[in-house]
């Protein structure tokens, strides 16, 4: 995705701010689509009933976000000349789609990608385990998009900052939602602080991920298109800090991060989202649903 | 007044087609039943999310994933709406989840069937959606007014749910060969026991009478299964699928379609927990609520200590 | 509300009112269990306004509520039957007065 790295830039540079941007958007509707899927799978099996509706609320809100998004970037996509399209993704699916020519929609980017073309960072594809490991996952990546969706408001992207304005509201929900049961968890019981705690831990080395920008993001930000997610981190750790603080919950001492996802490297929890997940759509191709 | 006149003027209440409500004196009977109708609808629904609850991370498009979940989720908010109606009539929602997870209340026998297709998302909108609102229609106006008003919004909620399923199966009908064959093979499957959710026929069916007359039930099991029967057959027509039972006929005297013989020994069998999904369902429900209980807990000890807290001064109002 | 058999462990029961629009009436909507208002607030929004039925909620504890005895319905509200007075339809106007 070096700018300089194709002769078409020299005459068309166009596309190569295209790339950046869909591939920008991708990370974006990933992570969205990822933790909305991985939310569903709640749908029927929460601890009470109206936490089952709060939470099926908030994985639609992510859904709804990610399908808004994963437009967006089919919009970048068709863009493109055909053989930087027949270059991004290497999934025999998505090639012979190109192949026809015809434009790919929401659904293709989603359901036709390989794993290693999916951008969401590897917090967001833990499993759900239990109550506190859910409610840890969303709590860090809710005040995460809280901090992101606020910068994007202001990005040259109209689009994106739409979408921003929209996901704001939805986000300031989650967020609320999410760091009263880190409270409650921690606070409530013995059983529930312990678990609250674990999960905290281990999943603590998912967060730093948040916060390594990649090429990508550095170009977008440097463009006023996105942000460059380093930025953010001093704010997350204070909302962090404050709600663990509330919540009698210790900061993990670990330092060790995991990274990968942005690069496509995930861990094993993806390929079975992904099976489920497009099992349709690569079961039964080209039809209509 | 003696139990005799509280009788006589609930009678006139019911007669003159006045809402009971709950502080209003009722029969002991009456409340029974009633506890026992709305627990077992209100069962029903959140049973009734595991079957199309399969589907929800399998859905083919991101539209389908998003209309299901949110269906789905329907199905969590009647259940809710249902249990409260039931709350009012005394009985608490933890003692009817007992009464679930002990085998003691019953729900409908078709969630005890398994979703094996994406097609069984659109068989279950349009048919047993179809029998459940035929069923429910005629319940808001029941004579029990928290039940009734349930009854409204369960109702105005579930219109969507039959429309996205005639959508899905429309879709598969028209698209290819696979998919027209999915849709057929889901119908076969779906339509007998969706006539079975009517319940027995009315000769074997004892509370219909004094239901009626309570206005707990308003059309008897044979004239709603004959009226699901006679627009269903009209909807495969557009859906251009067969109908299952071959036997079906435009009987011109009756002005309806006759139809063949249900198999009444396989709906009993599923009743008492032979379908092929009771005990995984029920199992399911149980998971659920016994793996929530420490978070239930926790937050019921979280609102103690913040009461305890506030009382001392310690946290601002 | 009638004292229920308290499970020592299940969420209190709330009243859910709400307001559909701006400059209405908040109308019991419905009730749900939660641990402490500010969850059985949540938990409002997220069962009672899911297709935009409300701007605003209250929510208050089911015990709290206090309600009349229909027992007592005939000398609570039959008295209100001969107030006619009380309805700006009782009072005789000449046609030209306008705007009263």
């Amino acid at each position: 995705m070096n700018p300089n790295s194709t002769p078409d830039s020299y005459r068309d540079p166009i596309p190569n701010s295209t790339m950046e941007l869909l591939t920008y958007t991708l990370q974006l509707a990933d992570n969205a689509l990822i933790i909305g899927h991985r939310i569903s799978e709640w749908c029927g099996h929460g601890p009470v009933l109206e936490q089952d509706i709060a939470l099926t609320n908030t994985s639609l809100d992510h859904l709804g976000r990610a399908r808004s998004l994963y437009q967006y970037a089919a919009e970048q996509f068709n863009k493109l000349p055909v053989e930087k399209k027949t270059e991004i993704f290497s999934s025999v699916a998505l090639q012979n789609l190109v192949s026809t020519a015809v434009q790919v929609q929401e659904d293709d980017l989603a359901y036709l990608r390989d794993g290693w073309d999916f951008k969401n960072v590897l917090l967001l594809e833990q499993p759900n385990i239990d109550w506190a490991y859910t409610i840890a996952r969303s709590f860090f990546y809710d005040a995460f998009n809280f901090l992101l969706f606020s910068g994007l408001l202001k990005s040259k992207d109209e689009t994106l900052s739409a979408i921003a304005e929209k996901s704001l509201k939805e986000v300031t929900y989650h967020l609320r939602w999410s760091s009263e049961w880190v409270i409650r968890l921690g606070d409530g019981t013995e059983e529930s602080h312990s678990r609250m705690q674990k999960a905290i831990d281990e999943l603590w080395m998912f967060t730093g991920e948040l916060f390594v920008a990649d090429d990508t993001e550095k170009v977008m930000a440097q463009q006023g298109i996105g942000i460059d997610p380093l930025s953010l981190q001093d704010a997350w750790m204070a909302i962090v800090k404050s709600v663990f603080g509330e919540a009698n919950i210790n900061i993990p001492a670990g330092a060790w991060m995991q990274q990968g996802g942005k690069e496509g490297r995930h861990t094993e929890q993806l390929g079975y989202i992904l099976a489920e997940l497009q099992f349709m759509q690569r079961a039964y191709p080209g039809m209509e649903w | 007044m003696t139990v005799h006149s509280f009788q006589a003027h609930f009678d006139d209440l019911i007669d003159r087609e006045v809402t009971i409500e709950p502080k209003d004196w009722m029969p002991d009977d009456y409340r029974k039943t009633l506890i026992r109708q709305i627990s077992q609808h209100a069962h029903s629904e959140i049973v009734g999310m595991l079957p199309e609850g399969n589907w929800i991370t399998r859905a083919p498009t991101l539209r389908r994933k998003a209309v299901l979940l949110a269906k789905v989720q329907d199905e969590a908010g009647h259940g809710l709406y249902l249990y409260s109606a039931a709350e009012t009539l005394g009985v608490s929602r933890d003692e009817l989840y007992d009464q679930l997870h002990s085998g003691k209340a019953k729900y409908s026998s078709i969630f005890n069937y398994p979703t094996l297709t994406w097609a069984d998302m659109g068989a279950i909108g349009w048919l047993v959606d179809g029998a459940a609102i035929m069923n429910q229609v005629p319940l808001c106006r029941t004579s029990y007014g928290p039940y009734a008003r349930a009854m409204v919004r369960v109702c105005k909620e579930e219109s969507f749910h039959q429309r996205q399923g005639f959508e899905i199966m429309l879709t598969l009908s028209k698209g290819t060969e696979i998919q027209k064959k999915m849709a057929q093979d889901s119908f076969n499957r779906w339509w007998w026991p969706s006539l079975m959710m009517f319940g027995p026929p009315d000769a074997e069916s004892p509370h219909t009478a004094q239901s009626v007359r309570w206005r707990i039930k308003r059309l008897t099991n044979d004239e709603l299964r004959q009226k699901f029967v006679d627009v269903t057959v009209e909807q495969a027509k557009v859906l251009d699928l067969e109908m299952p039972d071959k036997e079906i006929k435009w009987n011109e005297e009756r002005g309806h379609y006759d139809s063949g013989p249900i198999n009444w020994d396989e709906f009993w069998n599923v009743v008492k927990g032979n379908g092929p999904c009771n005990k995984q369902r029920l199992e399911t429900r149980k998971r659920a609520w016994e793996e929530g209980q420490w978070v239930r807990d926790a937050a019921t000890a979280h609102a103690e200590k913040w009461k305890a807290r506030k009382a001392k001064g310690a946290v601002a109002a | 509300m009638e004292e229920q058999k308290i499970n020592k462990n299940e969420w209190p029961l709330w009243e859910v009112f709400i307001r559909s629009k701006a400059g209405l009436d908040h109308k019991h909507a419905g009730s749900l269990h939660a641990a402490d208002a500010q969850m059985a607030m949540e938990n409002a929004r997220d069962v009672y306004t899911r297709r935009m039925e409300g701007v605003s909620i209250w929510v208050v504890e089911s015990k709290y509520i206090h309600a009349s005895d229909p027992a007592e319905a005939e000398s609570l509200y039959d008295p209100a039957n001969d107030k006619i007075y009380r309805h700006p339809t009782f009072y005789n106007l000449p046609d030209e007065v306008k705007y009263m």
